[in-house]
């Protein structure tokens, strides 16, 4: 059976269609201000038999669809579980929010914790601080990663943070010192939610933000453990939830 | 509510355009979260009815009694004695403090991290449109937490019938003498106040009376261990608020009807979520009228809250007084015994609430807890951690939430809530 993932998040939305237990189409676009229109726009031309909605946006399709929905925290675990069978920690952290999952090894998820209603932290936290600091996104990683040096940035709150970052640059300091201060400041968010959970190895970085070298690299070092990242760190959710439409009977 | 209030209303000096909203908004938010349940027991007819005239019927009764002699105390709190306003012929009413209002007003007079509890009250008096708060002859407050004992000092200067009743943080022999010295005190109050001497038949008349209802909500709260659960968590919830309101003797007996009802239904093998549905166990802050987001949140995302250790709820209710004693003295000393008890966080340490959460846990077979912390309440959210540790070290599954009365989170937390519920199923 032909089976269909989607994961609606806040910037991003993935398709994966999952048939016999493989991935046969993956599909991604932005969320945009009518995600559900670009959901459908995504769907063009694909005829899943089922689909399985996931995400900050999987009540739209619930109504829409008439799809049945699972929280991102199973999703992930699932998808997770798949590329990587015996992983016991995923931290996600996409556009809005960040969460740290622990799981049994197996699949099944034993604790989660998540950011509470705030963006600081997430994808959307870099996204404004590498526009501060004229970066394109892709870039913003590699040149915090290069630089030499960096300066500690105390907010977290991303209006803050902005106005911290506008006075140092205002003070004549690097801005590469400070996208690697920048990035620090996420990982040790990141981190004090991995502990709260677990940090047991197989340790699975998911999620947009995983794309930053900086970022995995930093929480490498933050946490002692070598982290996995998946090829196409977005999908993780849209695949797990398209695997559990497909295991449902 | 019909327009024959009205005249009450500007009477009781509320503003009635204001009041008219916040009736809107109460009416609309019932309307969406209760009467959208599906197979609700008959008997909650009586507490739609009894929502539906909060403001109208009820008050009128109020001012009926105080008309007649009887005079009206408001509370904001489980540690005011019931037994010895009831003793007097005085009635209790819980003041409003489960939705934000006139919050701009608030913040002139208290800090923005103040918790919605307080801020809520604050709300209903400034904005005038707390018809219990004005129908009060006498207003308790009482030194629970650091933010409610210092807004009252500032509570004080806005209504001219403040007492405030302070309370033991420890629970120590001079803990408890500070309880009895408080309560006889109060009972001195209550005495001037409606000018009858509380005698040891009084007393022990306030304690059957209120004994009553405590054991009507024992009784629906042992009939919510069934599965499938023969009442939703909202509509026990009601009941568990309603409880600071009404009549007793009428609630007592409506309680007790639904109780019949449930009875049969659990006989049937019938309720209002399907059998094996999750069963959650609420734990923390109290949740006051109207605040039933995360109830709702949790029973529209496939869970059923089979009770609730709060103050609205069973660490309000928990014990009895014993009214076995013949004289005030020895009938005090058992009111005061069994307040003594109330294991609220504001006590150091609090050990007895940790095993009350494990026993509900077991008794009411739930499948995980949920540990409600409303944002700014340094007593309850600073337990909540050592709370998950205890409790997941005995593979009790716990969610954290830490949330207030506004709506804009509500997005998340059903992520979490259902996050919650997939990982208990």
């Amino acid at each position: 059976m032909l089976c269909a993932g989607i994961d609606i998040g806040s910037r991003t939305i993935e398709v994966v269609l999952v048939e016999k237990g493989s991935v046969v189409e993956t599909r991604q676009g932005a969320s945009g201000f009518d995600p559900l229109k670009e959901t459908m726009r995504l769907l063009n031309g694909l005829k899943p038999e089922r689909f399985m909605a996931t995400g900050y946006g999987r009540h739209l399709l619930e109504v829409a669809l008439d799809a049945p929905t699972v929280t991102e925290i199973k999703a992930y675990a699932k998808g997770g579980a798949f590329l990587f069978p015996e992983v016991k920690t995923i931290l996600d952290i996409g556009g809005q929010d960040s969460k740290a999952i622990a799981l049994n090894g197996a699949g099944r998820v034993l604790k989660f914790e998540m950011n509470d209603r705030c963006a600081a932290g997430t994808g959307k936290f870099l996204e404004i601080m590498a526009q501060t600091l004229g970066y394109d996104l892709d870039q913003f990683g590699q040149e915090a990663l290069k630089a030499p040096d960096e300066i500690q940035i105390s907010s977290m709150c991303t209006v803050f943070a902005e106005s911290e970052v506008t006075s140092l640059l205002a003070k004549g300091k690097d801005r590469g010192h400070i996208a690697k201060g920048l990035h620090r400041s996420v990982v040790k968010r990141a981190v004090s939610m991995l502990k709260r959970v677990s940090v047991t190895e197989p340790l699975l970085f998911a999620g947009g933000v995983a794309q930053n070298p900086c970022m995995v690299r930093m929480i490498e070092e933050a946490t002692g453990t070598k982290i996995r990242v998946p090829k196409a760190p977005q999908m993780v959710g849209a695949l797990g939830a398209a695997l559990i439409c497909s295991s449902t009977p | 509510m019909s327009e024959n209030y009205r005249e009450m209303w500007k009477g009781l000096g509320l503003d009635l355009a204001a009041h008219d909203m916040l009736l809107n908004v109460l009416g609309k938010g019932y309307g969406d979260i209760y009467m959208s349940q599906k197979d609700r027991p008959g008997g909650m007819g009586y507490f739609d009815f009894v929502l539906s005239e909060v403001h109208g019927l009820r008050i009128k009764e109020l001012l009926d009694e105080k008309a007649a002699g009887r005079k009206v105390i408001g509370s904001f709190c489980v540690f005011v004695p019931e037994e010895i306003v009831r003793a007097a012929d005085a009635t209790l009413v819980g003041l409003c403090t489960g939705a934000d209002f006139a919050t701009e007003e608030v913040e002139k007079l208290l800090p923005r991290n103040t918790c919605s509890l307080i801020k809520s009250a604050f709300g209903f008096k400034l904005g005038k449109v707390c018809p219990y708060i004005e129908s009060a002859d006498m207003i308790v407050g009482e030194n629970t937490c650091d933010g409610k004992k210092k807004s009252y000092e500032v509570l004080k200067d806005l209504v001219p019938n403040l007492y405030v009743m302070d309370l033991p943080q420890m629970k120590s022999p001079e803990g408890r003498a500070l309880l009895k010295a408080e309560y006889f005190q109060f009972k001195e109050a209550v005495e001037k106040l409606t000018g009858v001497t509380i005698d040891a038949a009084r007393l022990k008349k306030g304690i059957e009376i209120v004994n009553s209802k405590r054991k009507a909500i024992h009784r629906l709260s042992s009939l919510r261990k069934a599965d499938p659960a023969p009442i939703s968590g909202l509509d026990a919830l009601l009941a568990n608020q309603v409880f600071f309101y009404d009549d007793p003797a009428r609630f007592t007996d409506s309680v007790n009807k639904i109780c019949d009802e449930l009875e049969k239904r659990i006989e049937a093998g019938k309720g209002v979520f399907p059998k094996g549905t999750p069963r959650v166990l609420l734990s923390g802050c109290p949740m006051a009228v109207p605040n039933w987001k995360l109830p709702w949140i949790i029973e529209t995302s496939g869970a059923v809250i089979v009770g609730e250790e709060s103050c609205v709820g069973e660490r309000g209710t928990r014990n009895l007084s014993d009214d076995s004693g013949n004289t005030v003295d020895e009938l005090m000393e058992a009111i005061i015994d069994r307040h003594f008890k109330v294991d609220c966080a504001i006590f150091t340490p609090n050990p007895d609430r940790l095993g009350h959460v494990e026993e509900t846990f077991k008794e009411y077979r739930a499948d995980g807890v949920i540990h409600y912390g409303l944002q700014f309440c340094q007593p309850y959210i600073t337990e909540s951690l050592p709370v998950e540790k205890a409790l997941e070290s005995k593979n009790i599954p716990v969610l954290r939430i830490d949330t207030d009365y506004s709506m804009e989170d509500v997005g998340q937390l059903k992520t979490r809530v259902e996050a919650f519920i997939e990982v208990i199923k």
